[in-house]
């Protein structure tokens, strides 16, 4: 996608069609890998503001930057009914210091199980599958990871507790992951001796300081197959800022541990996000 | 002694004002009387220019939902009411009212705490009154 096309989605067409009917902030905002959520885990919100029999798209567009590495993702989603989120999403990641990139492509499905975030005592409970089909195959498979494609299966909980801190409501969410992923596929699936599935811990939480903005941190446990560099669990900072509900900014200050061998990445996190 | 046991009690006093001086209560906050009046008000107001759930009031009596609604507000956050109306799972039935009905209807009561600029923590005590009740009026 280029600038320009990116624009003319995100300020022209939000005021094409109103959003749903949801109440704002509460489709969450778009992680790096296209699933509604904080900036890298997947909440068990539906994404947009379709609530029930109603339909809404998003994309999104986000770039990272760390000390020797840039991560840009790009993608859209459906939502249906605030029951189902089909989505797609394109991921560069860029060796700035050492040159080259990768880049993966991740389909997801997810699915609203129980509970409503704002209603229920029960908080929401989302199941959701993603698929991802690595496009640079061979620097991974030179570091030693057995796959280019692998699928990830989470469960995820969110519920919203009001009127927590100092007044404000409370965000809170605990995702477990299974996975064979490498630096989440980009290093792709699995090693020579170790093909199995691990199961990871991700947790957010997040307080709204007002119906538009968010403040949060987010914390995703990684494994850690490839003999040739340790991976590291991914950490952030974040601030999300609903304009209205067509359009949202998040930013975040992120700690990615080390990467391919490169000591402590820390840096950026920057998205924009269009509703409609 | 006297002296002792007046200080323990200026203490216990103190304790107690302190634990229990959490301030007015939420229906002094919003401005007793007069605010959940308008707060009644504004919100049959943008339920009327809302195409998404005017029609379930179609026929309903405005001025006794008006009237219970009021009633049930003050009830609810602390003042001097006694709710004297249906249940909310009797009254909700029939209308099959949908997660986006409630949706619709929270937003709206948001736009009219905004527009009467009730302090955010306020809007945030009513909606966690307010919103455990979706499962007592969804989908009957
Ligand atoms: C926030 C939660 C809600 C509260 C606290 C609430 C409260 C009430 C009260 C106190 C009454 C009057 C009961 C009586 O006449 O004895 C009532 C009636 C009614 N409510 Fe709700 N309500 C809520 C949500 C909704 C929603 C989301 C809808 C639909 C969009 C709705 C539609 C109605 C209708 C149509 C009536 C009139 C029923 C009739 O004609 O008899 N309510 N509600």
């Amino acid at each position: 996608m280029n600038l320009r096309l990116l624009l003319i989605i995100f300020f022209c067409l939000p005021t094409l069609a109103s959003a749903g009917s949801k109440i704002i902030a509460t489709g969450g905002a778009t992680t790096v890998e296209g699933n509604a959520g904080g900036g890298i885990v997947p909440w068990a919100v539906i994404n947009g503001y379709a609530s029930s029999d109603e339909w809404s798209v998003t994309t999104f567009a986000g770039r990272v930057g760390v000390n020797d590495f840039s991560l840009n993702s790009a993608g859209i989603a459906l939502s249906l009914d605030n029951t189902w989120e089909l989505s797609y999403a394109r991921q560069r990641f860029a060796l700035e210091s050492i040159g080259g990139s990768l880049s993966q492509d991740i389909f997801s499905v997810k699915y609203h199980l129980a509970g409503e975030l704002l209603y229920t005592a029960m908080p929401q409970i989302s199941l959701g599958i993603q698929h991802k089909r690595n496009l640079d195959f061979a620097l991974p498979q030179a570091v030693g990871a057995r796959s280019a494609n692998g699928t990830d299966f989470y469960l995820a909980a969110s519920k919203l507790l009001f009127n927590q801190v100092a007044g404000r409501n409370l965000l809170l969410n605990g995702t477990l992951r299974a996975s064979k992923a490498n630096q989440t596929g980009l290093l792709g699936f699995g090693s020579s001796n170790d093909n199995s599935y691990q199961l990871l811990f991700e947790g957010s939480a997040a307080v709204l300081l007002n119906y538009n903005l968010a403040l949060g941190i987010e914390y995703k446990q990684k494994p850690d197959n490839l003999a040739f560099a340790a991976e590291q669990h991914w950490r952030d900072i974040f601030i999300a800022w609903f304009i209205n509900k067509n359009v949202s900014v998040t930013g975040a200050y992120v700690d990615l541990g080390n990467i391919a061998g490169q000591g402590s990445q820390t840096g950026y996190y920057l998205a924009l996000e269009a509703t409609w | 002694m006297v002296k002792r046991s007046g200080l323990i009690g200026a203490c216990l006093a103190l304790l107690l004002g302190c634990s229990t001086a959490t301030g007015p209560v939420l229906y002094q906050r919003l401005g007793a009387e007069e605010g959940i009046n308008a707060i009644v008000d504004g919100l049959l107001f943008e339920i009327e220019h809302d195409e998404r759930i005017v029609h379930h009031f179609a026929d309903s009596d405005i001025g006794r939902f008006r009237a219970m609604l009021t009633e049930q507000l003050c009830d609810l956050t602390g003042g001097p009411c006694q709710y004297s109306g249906s249940t909310m799972q009797q009254s909700h039935t029939g209308f099959n009212i949908t997660l986006a009905d409630y949706d619709a209807l929270v937003e709206g009561l948001i736009k009219v705490m905004q527009r009467q600029q009730i302090s955010i923590t306020d809007q945030n005590a009513l909606l966690a009154l307010l919103a455990p009740m979706y499962k007592d009026i969804s989908y009957r």
